[in-house]
């Protein structure tokens, strides 16, 4: 809500400057965004009887004017704008006058003919965007003052973002009540006569849905003269708000708006067919509104109609058909309360978000119609003439919201702010927000004004309390609770743990949005079905990742387009799975995920240069999973996935569930994914790798080690890790190391066979092995790897 | 004796004139040897009178031990100038780099999460996550906020449909711990939340921290201590802090925080006191316990803390950008 400052202080004026008077109403919980003047900076502009003007003998568009500044002599001033004209009182930059953007006004010939000054528009004064021809002052206006001061325009505009709960300030009215209660100043209202009734036309208004409307104010208003000019204080006042100047009606139901925060309506008479029914629009109604968009109406929309058809949408926007012309004579204005539940939601189901649907789904006060009428009246036939009917008013009382009757307890208010606050501090506070507050022993029983809708419960007036008291009045004290010690559990590893190796082991986290391009995501996962956003920021970012690879993969495109060639990312965060058996239908599984390109090192003086390979990543997932302990029991099995290289791909098992995959990233999809070079990726299901075996240590042997070294000859296709599992599965205790040192093809080993060099540590835990017994162990092995793999013993 | 003396004389020039072990091992023999100049010389003894013999034999004796020093002397020369040799030749440059792979770094926005729970989970808070993907229950009824209320328009919700949706705020977390647990409850709850909304000063996902205690006697001067003291840790200075009233449907009363940056006032975070109806929906008597909300805005605190001007580098993950943070 944008208000004048100056207009404010009609109302109620604390003697507090503008950045003062705006942190005051911040701190009150009505934060200010912005304070801008009303007008730029300008100066010796004064105002100025247009005394001659004639046509300028050299120049078709301008102008030559005489204009009385109230000096001893007239000035010389040639001028441009189709609206000069004699006897118009204008705003007159004389020479020496400095005006927005330190434009300086110097004596100057215009095609010949002197200039001694400028005739100024609302733009050349900085107070509007654009202008059509110059500033046309009041009639009145003193010739030869300055026109800051005629104006007024040492003023701010200050703009207030109101939270929703606080519709009661949406008008000057109700923001002059905050300031007085935090100057502790009493409000003085504008006085007005009401108009005199002098014709007996009127409408009966039936109220057809009184939960919905309790109360409907109309009147009938008979030869308005809707040519007439919108006073200037007014058009200023709007301005200052924010609010364009229309048409005299128009500005005059705004004008109420603004000050009393109520909105108005105005139909045209002629075009209403009998009297007035506020009711639910009919199955399959129709109503063209003010913008020219027809439509179609659901039966919860409150509608004011006439005998045939809906005029209006209730509280929201007008219809076009009965809407206020320029051929309009006779108008019937409306001020109604509608109930909030009728409106909220109704206007954003139809796109619209008007100043009228505002105010009223957030409660406009149902007492203040008749005072809003008689404004608006008032101003209407002081500004357009014409005649005035009697007000009608339907109501239907039992509907009306009441007031909230609230206990407040000194013992809670004390309890939930933390701090005692005086009796009569608490009672002051509540007095000038408008409240009735009864003391009863130590507690109040409070009635709330019917402008807060926001005041339901108890809880609600400690709020206003400590807001008026002020936040930062109130101490800030430590929290005092019992030291109860949260469960941990030692066997589960911390995802910060695992964040940490991957750091250590050079990779950078990322964050990627968890939504991601569903075209990009198909291409990689063919077989997802992810859920997919109805209403994204764009397309690109439409479908819920189910892998992170997506994100990491664009990143990485991310960094090699700006020369970054090795990179290595990871990142960990949920993967959303559709599943019927889950909450909601989603599985949202935390993952931990990392991608790796370029050079297995940063270029080196001594290290070789090579690009990454499958098991420079494999050997960082490797020590991420030995954080469990367990890493004996994790597999890497050959495996296809659609996203990765068909033969640089495994899935991780452990105890034969799958964790997760790793692999190469399949090179058609590379330039596709705008990868540059080899990329290789990993993704482990985090809830499914933190679990950690506990240390159960063992006592050292005393006894010697024995080392001894086996090649075999097996089938290329056979995978290494089977072969070393097997092995420690059947060596026995005894066998207390296994290590594959060398893998061998070419010269020497049959084509379609490799040797695998194997290392085996022998020991026992209570005497010195016999040669014997370590090399039957060994035949053990030999014999048990021959049979499982029909591997032999190298030459 | 004079020929003794010569002897000694013409061994020891000999051994001072030799640089190499082997060499000297020969001059050595010759002299030393079997057969060696010295032994001769023993052997001629047995041609000399009785008398004479003792006196002959210690001279040569002395000439031995004479020569056998100055070899000795040579030897460790020799060695200690091979050594150095050695050493000499294995000299390096110690400046060049070494042979690592350097560690990357955690993500600011991670590292500023990770100092808040630590801050907090000193005090006892423990750390909960909840689900993205919400139902608008958790996201929205159990909190307040009805179909309907204007707070649901203010959220730019991204919905799934009428009853799923990304969840707007971390707040969801404290419905559901505080569905399974009773008081007293500290928790913390770190996550993404997502607005429908893009521009410099917006990204369409972003992070909270969400920190909830309740108990029988809690206050809003406690929840502003605890922020306070917070907000001094986190900036290890002393900034200029200001508790406004707002509104949350969730709180009552409510505050906004703001910090004093360099080009003015900056809101941080979200809290207040929980409302009644929220207690109410989790079977918890507001009569008996009252509780404390606050919602962090991490990516807020982390461009004050490091000087990040533009939201959107954070999920831009640019590695000149990442590697900043150490």
């Amino acid at each position: 809500m944008k208000f004048s400052e100056s207009w404010l202080r009609e109302w109620v004026n604390p003697a507090i400057d503008t950045a003062t008077l705006a942190e005051q109403i911040t701190m009150a919980g009505l934060e200010v965004d912005e304070v801008v003047p009303v007008a730029k900076e300008f100066s010796n502009v004064v105002v100025g009887h247009v005394v001659e003007c004639g046509k300028h003998p050299e120049a078709d568009k301008l102008q030559v004017t005489k204009i009385d500044v109230g000096e001893e002599a007239l000035l010389d001033i040639v001028c441009g704008a189709a609206n000069c004209r004699q006897g118009l009182k204008v705003a007159v930059a004389k020479v020496g006058a400095v005006l927005p953007g330190d434009f300086k006004i110097k004596k100057a010939k215009l095609r010949g003919q002197p200039s001694h000054g400028m005739l100024c528009s609302l733009s050349e004064l900085g107070m509007a965007e654009s202008a059509e021809g110059i500033l046309e002052l009041p009639a009145d206006a003193p010739v030869g003052q300055c026109v800051r001061d005629y104006l007024s325009l040492e003023d701010v505009t200050i703009d207030v973002d109101l939270t929703p709960n606080r519709a009661d300030c949406l008008g000057i009215k109700g923001l002059a009540r905050e300031v007085g209660v935090l100057n502790h100043l009493d409000v003085v209202e504008p006085q007005w006569q009401d108009v005199a009734v002098s014709i007996d036309d009127s409408k009966a208004i039936e109220l057809s849905a009184p939960q919905a409307c309790p109360r409907y104010l109309g009147r009938v208003i008979k030869g308005i003269n809707l040519d007439a000019e919108t006073p200037l204080w007014m058009v200023e006042k709007l301005r200052r708000c924010g609010v364009r100047s229309i048409d005299p009606v128009v500005d005059i139901t705004n004008y109420v708006l603004l000050e009393l925060g109520h909105p108005m309506h105005a139909f045209d008479l002629a075009k209403i067919d009998g009297d007035i029914d506020v009711r639910l629009a009919n199955v399959d109604e129709k109503l063209t509104l003010l913008d020219g968009n027809e439509v179609a109406l659901t039966e919860d929309t409150l509608v004011i109609a006439d005998q045939s058809k809906a005029l209006a949408m209730a509280g929201i926007f007008g219809g076009l058909y009965s809407g206020v012309t320029s051929e309009t004579q006779d108008i019937f204005l409306e001020s109604a309360f509608f109930a909030p539940l009728a409106i909220t939601g109704r206007a954003r189901q139809y796109g619209l978000h008007t100043d009228a649907s505002h105010r009223y789904e957030r409660g406009v006060d149902p007492e203040l119609q008749a005072r809003a009428m008689s404004r608006a009246s008032a101003l209407i036939v002081e500004i357009c003439g014409g005649e005035a009917g009697p007000v009608v008013e339907a109501v239907s009382a039992e509907d009306l919201p009441k007031p909230a009757e609230i206990v407040l307890r000194r013992a809670k208010l004390d309890k939930i702010i933390g701090i005692h606050i005086d009796d009569e501090q608490v009672e002051e506070i509540l007095a000038r927000l408008g409240f009735t507050a009864r003391k009863q022993d130590a507690d109040w029983s409070v009635t709330t004004p019917t402008y807060r809708f926001d005041m339901a419960i108890e809880e609600d007036l400690i709020e206003e309390v400590a807001r008026v008291f002020g936040y930062n009045n109130i101490p800030n004290t430590a929290p005092v609770g019992a030291l109860a010690m949260a469960d941990h559990q030692e066997a589960r590893l911390p995802l910060a743990r695992l964040r940490d190796t991957l750091v250590d082991l050079g990779y950078q986290e990322a964050i990627t949005y968890s939504f991601v391009d569903p075209s990009r995501q198909s291409l990689l996962f063919p077989d997802a079905d992810a859920l997919i956003l109805p209403n994204p920021i764009s397309t690109e970012m439409s479908a819920m990742r189910v892998s992170l690879w997506t994100g990491l993969i664009d990143a990485v495109a991310y960094n090699q387009s700006r020369q970054q060639s090795r990179v290595r990312l990871f990142e960990s965060g949920l993967r959303f799975i559709k599943d019927e058996t889950a909450e909601n239908g989603v599985r949202q599984e935390p993952m931990i995920a990392g991608i790796m390109t370029g050079k297995a090192h940063d270029e080196h003086w001594d290290l070789p240069s090579r690009a990454a390979d499958f098991f420079d990543l494999k050997g960082d997932v490797e020590a991420l999973l030995s954080h469990t302990f367990d890493l004996n029991n994790f597999s890497f099995e050959q495996t296809e996935h659609c996203a990765l290289h068909p033969g640089q791909a495994a899935v991780i098992k452990h105890h034969g569930e799958v964790v997760g995959y790793i692999g190469a990233i399949h090179p058609q999809f590379e330039k596709k994914c705008g990868l540059n070079g080899r990329t290789l990726v990993f993704e482990l299901e985090l809830d499914k790798v933190v679990n950690r075996q506990l240390p159960a240590a063992n006592a050292i042997s005393k006894f010697p080690a024995n080392s001894r070294d086996i090649a075999l000859v097996v089938d290329e296709s056979v995978e290494s890790g089977k072969i070393i599992k097997f092995i420690q599965k059947i060596g026995g205790n005894q066998l207390v190391g296994v290590n594959l040192f060398d893998v061998y093809q070419g010269k020497g080993i049959d084509e379609g066979f490799k040797s695998l060099a194997i290392n085996l540590v022998l020991q026992d835990t209570t005497r010195t092995l016999e040669e014997k017994e370590i090399a039957d162990a060994v035949d053990n092995i030999v014999a048990g790897v021959k049979s499982e793999f029909n591997a032999s013993l190298r030459d | 004796m004079q020929h003794l003396d010569e002897l000694i004389a013409t061994a020891t020039k000999a051994i001072e004139t030799v640089n190499d072990a082997a060499e000297l091992d020969q001059i050595r023999v010759e002299y030393l040897g079997k057969k060696g100049i010295m032994t001769e010389q023993m052997k001629l003894l047995g041609s000399l009178p009785n008398e004479q013999k003792p006196a002959a034999g210690q001279a040569i004796n002395k000439a031995k031990q004479a020569i056998q020093q100055a070899l000795s002397q040579r030897k460790s020369s020799i060695e200690l100038a091979a050594l150095n040799a050695k050493l000499a030749a294995e000299k390096i440059d110690v400046s060049l780099p070494g042979r690592t792979q350097l560690p990357g770094n955690i993500h600011p926005v991670t590292r500023t999460i990770d100092r808040i729970c630590e801050f907090f989970g000193e005090l006892g808070f423990e750390v909960k996550t909840g689900p993205e993907v919400e139902d608008d229950y958790h996201n929205f009824d159990a909190l307040n906020i009805p179909a309907h209320h204007p707070a649901r328009a203010d959220h730019d919700t991204f919905y799934f449909n009428p009853k799923l949706v990304l969840r707007t705020q971390t707040s969801g977390v404290q419905i559901r711990t505080m569905e399974v647990e009773k008081p007293p409850i500290r928790i913390i709850s770190p996550g993404r939340v997502y607005r429908n909304d893009y521009d410099q000063t917006h990204t369409p996902m972003f992070h909270q921290v969400e920190g909830l205690l309740v108990a029988e006697n809690t206050s809003f001067a406690e929840l502003k201590g605890i922020l306070h003291d917070f907000l001094r840790n986190f900036f290890e200075e002393d900034l200029q802090v200001r508790f406004r009233p707002s509104y949350f449907p969730f709180t009552e009363p409510s505050a906004e925080v703001d910090v004093l940056g360099k080009n003015g006032w900056l809101e941080i975070l979200g809290c207040g006191m929980v409302h009644p109806n929220v207690l109410k929906s989790v079977g918890i008597d507001p009569e008996v316990y009252s509780g404390f909300a606050f919602g962090i805005g991490v990516e807020r605190l982390t461009m004050l803390r490091y000087g990040v001007n533009d939201l959107r580098s954070f999920f831009e993950n640019d590695l000149r950008f990442l590697k900043q943070f150490k």
